[in-house]
């Protein structure tokens, strides 16, 4: 053929890069699944594999607004509790800019719903016992003898670090105390001594009233510890803030406390329940900021005491919005219906473009099993990274997917013959055609990506991972048809099936009325210099026929004079009433 | 099929065309009756039947059951919770959905014990949602803000991609037309509004534009040049490019139509009440009535927007005016030849 070897050479190379994408696909997948236990299957949402999905809205005064720092603040405090409460596999996460969406397979026992719902709470509380939890409750260190403290002080508590609250019963439920049966959906009486354990289980604890409740903390931060004149020691502190009445109270547990005994000069900071931190008090403090220091506050540590503190202090409680569960069984049933709807779907886009197109509707379902594979990839990708799972909306807008991604084909097949019926030789109307059907291609993707991408950003619940699915197919539909389907064409456009316009190849330029010149012989491709010159001259060129057909439409048929026009005055002699013949011609060349 | 495609060729030649720009007042008129019947009809039913979703209560799912009787399923809710005013509905062969008022935790478990006992299945395969009445608000809250947004930034996208706002001014009424006629026919027949069924109403959205650019890129290409040498009036370059793209039009819309269809069927009849029905039923209605409205709609009231515009009302006449010399010359020689 007298073409330049260009298009081929570029069409391997867009077929080359497109099995570069899968291959780089496949291979993160590979690392993911050896590596980082990620699987080959797409994460599914709970619709699809049976569950429950609990949907929590903050409970807030007025007009006020929850920030994202106290949402994610919260997820991480309902983690830690849904993490607590044994549930495997849970997944939490926040939803638009309010929501917290907790799923947990299986149906959720009404504990685990109730420690889901409970609301965060940070109170101080002075330690009367400490010690190491173990199975066998040898070895708590620092008990005071209880029988020799109860014996000589009056017998109701002078304050809260006083000892006398520590009945026998306390004490020897103190000393088989587990830290396996703290429960943080219980609310303890505040005024009543209380048995915990640190949140890591490295002691447990006898804890005095409450002194000091979590809201009268205005602020904790991390930050380094500074010696008098200012110079950073390199090691970490929290600081604390406390507001008026936190100050005075704080005040008053510090002068209490500094100077007893271990463990009574230790107070707790007890969130959810359990002692985040019980930091021994070493110098009154009346000005209500506090610094913890020492061993145990590093740099991490101390960012995530201060958040814990911080907002564990808040009181943002949360309700219930929505508990839909799901039985496993529909679960699977509703994947099953979703796939089947998508197969016959398939199927039935399949069999039209066959139909409609010939052999080039062999092209189109190609197109979209490389588009299938590729969604599958990335859908599964995506799961693994990002956590994003499909739900049967997803499912739905990945078989709406199928028609807007075939229309893609459709725009530039029509554009193709468009080109053919205006006489270009197959290579000439591929590499025309494409450049006109990229161009719509890309407005309407843009219109389509433009409303997946809002949703995505605005949306919440269903809609959210339905607009995923629509933006992502339209982004995969763009790759497809850039990559697989524009390069097979300019590929096929050579064959002798497809370049030569056999009947069945969907391309006969005779079935399409372009001019025919003789045995498989058109009129010559036109340069592609003159495809470029506009879109002007183009609009020009069609018009020309078009409206001689429109002149013949209109009755002056009867005898019609072939005006000549630029591209056709080669064409047989166009003298009088045989001016017709060639359009004619050509046309029942298909028709038998 | 030669059929067809010869019908393709006469379209794109010119030697067939459907006047889609001509005919414009009786397109209009169809579709202000549409509309006006979109709106009156939902009202003279009594407004939307909004799912639980929408207006809060409990569910439950059964799946796998021997028998679909309902009345068991009615008697089963009402003898742990007589206020709950059970709705039962079939979903597929073996399934049953029953929806109640709110329920509290307890009488919420006890329901759903006693359906379990009702039908003989294990309790673990029932089902057990509750939805509170400001979720399904909030859905729709956030998909009308999203809906503006879009229309907007869609608006601003078309006027610079086809240089002109007019072209975004057809496209937009074309859309709102699509969607409230789309809401219309939910109305009227009654079919339950869920968040599924908005997640379809968005999809419109897209689709409907999309097909609409595809249609205006067309139009754009043949309106580019100046009318009076395509010897075409503005109105008629408009119509040519929408008979050159029906082809594609009818081939988009059957394509885009079938899996979507197979999906209603296989929503309605395997699944019963769900969300693929959900989603489906809208965007089938949604993608007959964008295809039907790029062309009916959208293209005849781009072409009403842009005639009076002077220039081109001028080259439109100029256009007419060489034609008609044409034709006399043409019937001059043509009597010669005779």
């Amino acid at each position: 053929m007298a073409n330049t070897p260009t298009p081929v050479r570029k069409a391997r190379r867009s077929l080359i890069a497109l099995a570069a994408i899968f291959l780089v696909l496949m291979g993160a997948i590979q690392i993911g699944v050896s590596f980082f236990g990620a699987s080959w299957t797409p994460k599914l949402a709970l619709d699809l594999e049976g569950g429950t999905e609990i949907r929590l809205a903050p409970v807030v005064q007025g007009a006020d607004q929850v920030t994202s720092e106290q949402l994610n603040q919260a997820v991480s405090i309902i983690r830690d509790r849904v993490d607590a409460a044994g549930v495997s596999e849970a997944e939490i996460r926040t939803e638009g800019s309010n929501n917290i969406v907790v799923s947990i397979p299986g149906q959720p026992s009404e504990e685990t719903l109730q420690r889901i719902e409970a609301s965060a709470k940070l109170d101080f509380r002075p330690v009367l016992l400490a010690g190491v939890p173990s199975t066998s409750s040898t070895g708590t260190p620092t008990p005071a003898p209880t029988e020799s403290t109860e014996a000589t002080p009056a017998p109701s508590p002078t304050d809260a670090s006083d000892l006398t609250q520590v009945t026998p019963e306390l004490q020897t439920a103190f000393d088989n105390f587990d830290c396996a049966s703290v429960d943080e959906t219980v609310v303890p009486d505040p005024n009543k001594p209380f048995l915990t354990c640190e949140t890591n289980g490295s002691a447990k604890y006898l804890l005095g009233p409450v002194e000091l409740s979590g809201e009268n903390l205005s602020n904790a931060t991390a930050g380094q510890e500074t010696t008098q004149n200012g110079a950073a020691t390199g090691s970490w502190a929290v600081n604390l803030q406390f507001n008026q009445q936190g100050t005075e109270q704080f005040a008053a547990i510090t002068s209490r406390l500094t100077g007893l005994q271990a463990p009574r000069n230790q107070f707790a900071m007890v969130l959810d329940n359990r002692v985040l931190l019980a930091p021994t008090s070493q110098v009154v403090i009346t000005d209500g900021r506090a610094a913890i220091t020492g061993g145990s506050i590093t740099q991490d540590t101390a960012k995530t005491l201060a958040d814990q503190l911080k907002y564990g202090a808040l009181p943002v409680s949360f309700a219930v919005q929505s508990n839909e569960s799901i039985s496993a069984t529909l679960g699977s049933e509703q994947l099953a219906n979703g796939l089947l709807a998508g197969l016959i779907g398939l199927i039935l886009v399949v069999v039209y473009s066959l139909i409609q197109y010939r052999a080039l509707g062999l092209v189109t379902v190609a197109s979209l099993v490389i588009a299938g594979g590729l969604t599958y990839l990335i859908v599964t990708l995506l799961g693994w990274r990002l956590d994003f799972r499909l739900s049967l909306a997803g499912v739905a807008g990945l078989i709406i997917a199928i028609g807007v991604t075939a229309d893609s084909f459709i725009v530039y097949f029509e554009r193709i013959k468009d080109e053919l019926r205006d006489g270009r030789g197959l290579s000439g109307a591929v590499e025309a055609g494409w450049k006109r059907a990229l161009r719509t291609i890309l407005a309407s993707d843009a219109i389509n990506f433009l409303a997946a991408f809002i949703l995505i950003l605005l949306a919440v619940g269903n809609v959210r991972g339905f607009a995923v699915t629509l933006g992502l197919t339209t982004i995969i539909d763009l790759i497809v048809v850039a990559l697989f389907t524009h390069p097979v064409l300019q590929l096929l456009s050579r064959t002798r099936f497809f370049g030569e316009g056999h009947p069945a190849s969907g391309l006969d330029p005779r079935a399409l009325g372009a001019v025919y010149r003789g045995r498989a012989q058109f009129r010559e491709p036109v340069a592609i210099a003159k495809r470029n010159s506009g879109s002007k001259t183009e609009a020009q060129k069609r018009q020309t026929i078009a409206e001689r057909k429109a002149a013949e439409a209109r009755g002056t048929a009867t005898a019609t004079l072939e005006r000549p026009t630029t591209t056709d005055q080669s064409a047989a002699t166009p003298t009088t009433k045989s001016a017709k013949p060639t359009q004619a011609r050509g046309k029942k060349g298909t028709r038998s | 099929m030669s059929g067809f495609s010869q019908f393709g060729n006469d379209l794109y030649t010119g030697v067939r065309s459907i006047d889609f720009i001509a005919r414009r007042k009786l397109w209009f008129a169809i579709s202000a009756v549409a509309i006006v019947l979109s709106i009156v009809l939902p009202l003279a039913r009594g407004g939307f039947a909004f799912g639980i979703e929408f207006t809060g209560g409990s569910e439950f799912q059964l799946s796998q059951v021997d028998t679909s009787d309902q009345a068991k399923a009615e008697d089963a809710v009402t003898a742990v919770a007589p206020e709950a005013a059970p709705r039962v509905t079939v979903i597929g062969g073996d399934g049953l959905r029953v929806q109640t008022d709110q329920l509290d935790g307890d009488q919420s478990t006890a329901v759903r014990n006693s359906l379990a006992e009702a039908y003989g299945v294990p309790a673990n395969d029932v089902a057990e949602s509750f939805v509170g009445p400001s979720w399904g608000g909030e859905i729709t809250n956030q998909a009308i803000r999203a809906l503006l947004i879009f229309l907007a930034l869609a608006f601003v996208f078309m006027a610079l991609y086809f240089r002109t706002w007019k072209m975004s001014i057809a496209a937009m009424v074309s859309l709102i037309h699509d969607l409230i006629i789309t809401a219309g026919i939910y109305g009227a027949v009654g079919f339950e509004v869920t968040p599924a069924a908005v997640i379809g109403f968005l999809t419109i959205l897209g689709y409907s534009l999309y097909d609409t650019v595809v249609v205006f890129d067309k139009i754009r290409e043949n309106t580019s040049g100046s009318e009076s040498s395509s010897g075409r009036t503005f109105a008629e370059s408009v119509n040519l490019a929408v008979n050159q793209t029906l082809v594609r039009s009818i081939n988009t819309a059957v394509v885009a139509v079938l899996p979507v269809a197979s999906i209603l069927f296989v929503g309605s009849v395997l699944l019963g009440a769900g969300t693929l029905r959900d989603i489906s039923l809208a965007l089938f209605i949604g993608t007959l009535l964008g295809t039907y409205s790029t062309i009916f709609v959208a293209a005849p009231l781009y072409s009403m927007l842009r005639e009076r515009e002077p220039r081109i009302k001028a080259e439109s006449a100029r256009a007419l005016d060489l034609r008609q010399k044409s034709t006399v010359a043409q019937s001059a020689s043509m009597g010669g030849a005779e």
